[in-house]
């Protein structure tokens, strides 16, 4: 709705028809803190709430804005994305989180970055989808990831609701004191079956990953896309790889007719027992070469678990960007810088695109905040850090508190005892006084740390601080930590 | 008749290095600039093209403060994109710009373990497009090492392994044979006196324990200045008089 929108603390309800009977179908959390909740009648919420914002649902708008919203979270995120209506996505993760650098850190972009755009969501991930569906909705706060094998313990505790049975068996479980899903899944199941018919027993083995349960991705229209049926289902890696390599070509040749480049590639096993193995490789450019490609798939071929055999494979492009034809170096003089973009991408395939990146300067006096993380391909930041003061190899990621004798207040320690042992100092610099950035934070407006470079009898140098000005303990709390090592 | 038997094993050092070398054109070397130094590699300069180990001394083991350093001085002076595979990341990118090695160079990796370190070493190597490729590792076994040396001299370009052990203890797997052409040990030792209190250049200790066709030597160096350059400390070198500074410097 835009800037027309109501703002968030306005009660404000949605109304649909169940019937010939108007009820709620949603309400934000302000109608809900009034006692209003989906199912109630729409002429009671209104009874019960004056100056009560109310429109009419429209489930094919909401259908189709979840159908968006997957899209970009198979962009992003996977290449096995489903939209689970109503109010959910479901996100085959396996052989994608390692590009946004593992689960827990997947689900914590995704989160940050829906919630730039307006949207409270919750996360989780499990071992089945009914799982990861439940504790999405019952324990994520706002994300949840469930250790390998642990998913059993993990949904026991959650009330039978989380089993997305229909509203009314819920209501006739919990009649019969069935609160837990643990409690559910205690019983035996031909009387449960008997009374409630296969619905519960199908959701509890789903939900316990007894039971196995497709998702259909969305595909995008405008795609690039390249596939290939086999009529006898196929399972040596070889022979996969070499398929591979046939899609990466057709592949590229529509990516050519187009004039893109290929940022991320999804490959889509289609196993004869209906499951998806998805593959998802990302690239630091636009890349069409085929060579370039088949080595970065092939690399990830052993990730693929054929099963009893792939029956269809799908290569597609989900985010490509424009790559025009560009002369090569044409200077006489100087040879052409060589290009490092396609051992990037191998490697950012391999560790994840997180964990391989160029270091640059930060205008900030405090040395942990004095460097920041570029992406190996960013432009040069052309100057480096001040060159004035000494300043170590080595940084400890936190620097450790040492025991120390030493004048205050602007001497170096005599001696110091760190990890256990006691250096004698006999040579010393310092101190370079480094304030707090008062703009940061108020906690730091008059923090004060004065470094000093020790050497010890053996020649060894160390970045020693201590936190505060020696004099006022508003400035810190006057002890001493070694940050450094020098080489 | 004095360089007669110098000229005959000159052109038998030169049939061998091309039989050593087998289908690889030769890759040339990189000198440290140092005559001290240089004088004691075969060709003048470490070679290219080839695996060289460096490890810290004493404490060095641990925190291969100096050892990093050191290589980082060897880099700085290769043309070209630097890859540095770590397991730690703590490597301050400040201290690498103060000895010449310009922070839009390097490309860091930060791999979950030391195998993942190796494969990505190797891949840098062979790779080819690189000035040099730096891997922090601790273990590193001879078939590793060999093929580490292998894929640097398929494309040329300088690897070296920076050995980092996580204990103490483990450093004396520093003894075990690798397939590396030089194998160094850098220890710290106390700066250059100054007339005033305070912290003066630091100097190191630096053991050229294995050269592959040379032998062992040791010297005692400045740490790399603003280019990456060593140099001889000028109360050791006994040429100091030559130099304004102070100190001798051979022009790299």
């Amino acid at each position: 709705m835009g800037a027309t929108a109501p703002p968030p603390e306005a009660p404000l309800i949605l109304i649909g028809r169940d019937g010939r009977r108007r009820i709620v179908r949603a309400a934000n959390a302000a109608a809900r803190q009034l006692g209003l909740h989906p199912g109630l009648a729409a002429s009671q919420a209104h009874a019960l709430v004056p100056g009560l914002i109310a429109h009419e649902a429209d489930a094919v708008a909401d259908d189709a804005a979840l159908d968006r919203l997957a899209l970009w979270a198979l962009r992003h995120y996977s290449p096995v994305v489903a939209a689970d209506a109503p109010d959910g996505l479901v996100i085959d993760a396996s052989g994608a989180a390692h590009l946004k650098g593992g689960e827990a850190a997947m689900l914590t972009d995704m989160v940050a970055r829906l919630a730039v755009a307006g949207i409270g969501a919750q996360a989780a991930m499990a071992g089945s989808y009914g799982a990861a569906h439940a504790l999405a909705r019952y324990r994520a706060r706002p994300t949840f990831v469930v250790a390998n094998g642990a998913t059993a313990a993990a949904i026991t505790d959650l009330p039978v609701a989380a089993l997305r049975l229909a509203p009314d068996l819920v209501a006739g479980l919990t009649r019969l004191g069935f609160d837990r899903i643990g409690e559910l899944e205690a019983q035996s199941r031909a009387p449960l079956a008997l009374r409630f018919g296969p619905e519960p027993g199908r959701r509890l083995d789903q939900a316990f990953g007894r039971g196995f349960e497709p998702i259909t991705p969305v595909l995008a229209p405008e795609l690039v896309r390249a596939g290939r049926s086999f009529p006898e289902p196929i399972g040596a890696a070889e022979t996969i790889a070499r398929q591979i390599g046939l899609l990466v070509i057709e592949l590229c040749a529509q990516l050519e007719a187009r004039g893109l480049g290929a940022r991320r590639l999804d490959l889509l096993c289609h196993r004869v027992d209906g499951r998806i193995e998805a593959v998802r490789i990302g690239t630091a450019k636009p890349v069409r070469d085929v060579k370039h490609l088949t080595r970065l798939l092939g690399d990830r071929v052993e990730t693929i678990a054929p099963g009893f055999g792939i029956e269809r494979i799908t290569l597609s492009a989900p985010l490509a960007e424009p790559l025009e034809y560009r002369p090569a170096a044409t200077s006489l003089g100087e040879a052409a810088t060589p290009d490092v973009a396609g051992l990037i991408d191998t490697l950012a395939n391999r560790v994840g695109a997180g964990r391989l990146y160029r270091l640059g300067p930060v205008e900030s006096d405090v040395p942990e905040r004095s460097v920041r993380k570029l992406a190996p391909l960013a432009e040069p930041t052309r100057g480096g850090w001040p060159s004035c003061w000494p300043r170590p190899t080595r940084l400890l990621s936190r620097p450790e508190p040492i025991e120390t004798l030493a004048l205050l207040p602007d001497h170096a320690p005599a001696q110091f005892i760190w990890r256990g042992i006691r250096r004698r100092v006999v040579r010393a610099d310092g101190p370079e006084r480094i304030y707090g950035e008062w703009g940061r934070c108020d906690a730091e407006i008059r923090a004060v740390r004065d470094y000093f470079q020790v050497e010890d009898e053996a020649g060894a140098r160390f970045w020693l601080f201590r936190a505060g000005d020696g004099e006022d303990t508003a400035t810190g709390s006057q002890r001493w930590f070694l940050h450094g090592i020098f080489g | 008749m004095a360089s007669r038997p110098q000229a005959v094993l000159d052109a038998l050092r030169i049939r061998i290095r091309a039989i050593e070398a087998g289908t690889h054109p030769p890759h040339g070397v990189l000198p440290f600039g140092l005559r001290e130094l240089d004088a004691r590699l075969p060709q003048g300069g470490l070679a290219l093209g080839a695996l060289h180990e460096i490890a810290g001394g004493g404490d060095g083991a641990v925190d291969g403060a100096a050892a990093a350093l050191f290589a980082a001085g060897i880099v700085a002076r290769r043309p070209g994109s630097v890859l540095w595979c770590v397991t730690r990341p703590d490597l301050f990118a400040p201290a690498l710009d103060r000895v010449g090695l310009d922070p839009d160079r390097v490309i860091y990796v930060e791999a979950g373990d030391e195998k993942t370190v190796l494969a990505c070493f190797e891949e840098g190597l062979r790779h080819g497009g690189l000035g040099a490729v730096v891997g922090e590792v601790g273990r590193l076994p001879m078939i590793a090492s060999r093929r580490l040396q292998l894929a640097a001299e398929a494309t040329g370009t300088i690897g070296i392994a920076v050995r980092r052990w996580r204990r103490a203890g483990e450093a004396s797997g520093f003894g075990q044979p690798t397939a590396a052409a030089t194998r160094w040990r850098i220890s710290a030792l106390p700066s250059a006196p100054l007339p005033v209190p305070g912290i003066g250049q630091a100097r190191w200790f630096v053991e050229m324990i294995r050269c592959r066709a040379a032998g062992s030597a040791e010297f005692i160096v400045e740490a790399c200045d603003e280019a990456g350059r060593l140099a001889l400390p000028a109360d050791l070198a006994d040429r100091s008089a030559a130099s304004p500074d102070g100190r001798y410097r051979a022009s790299a």
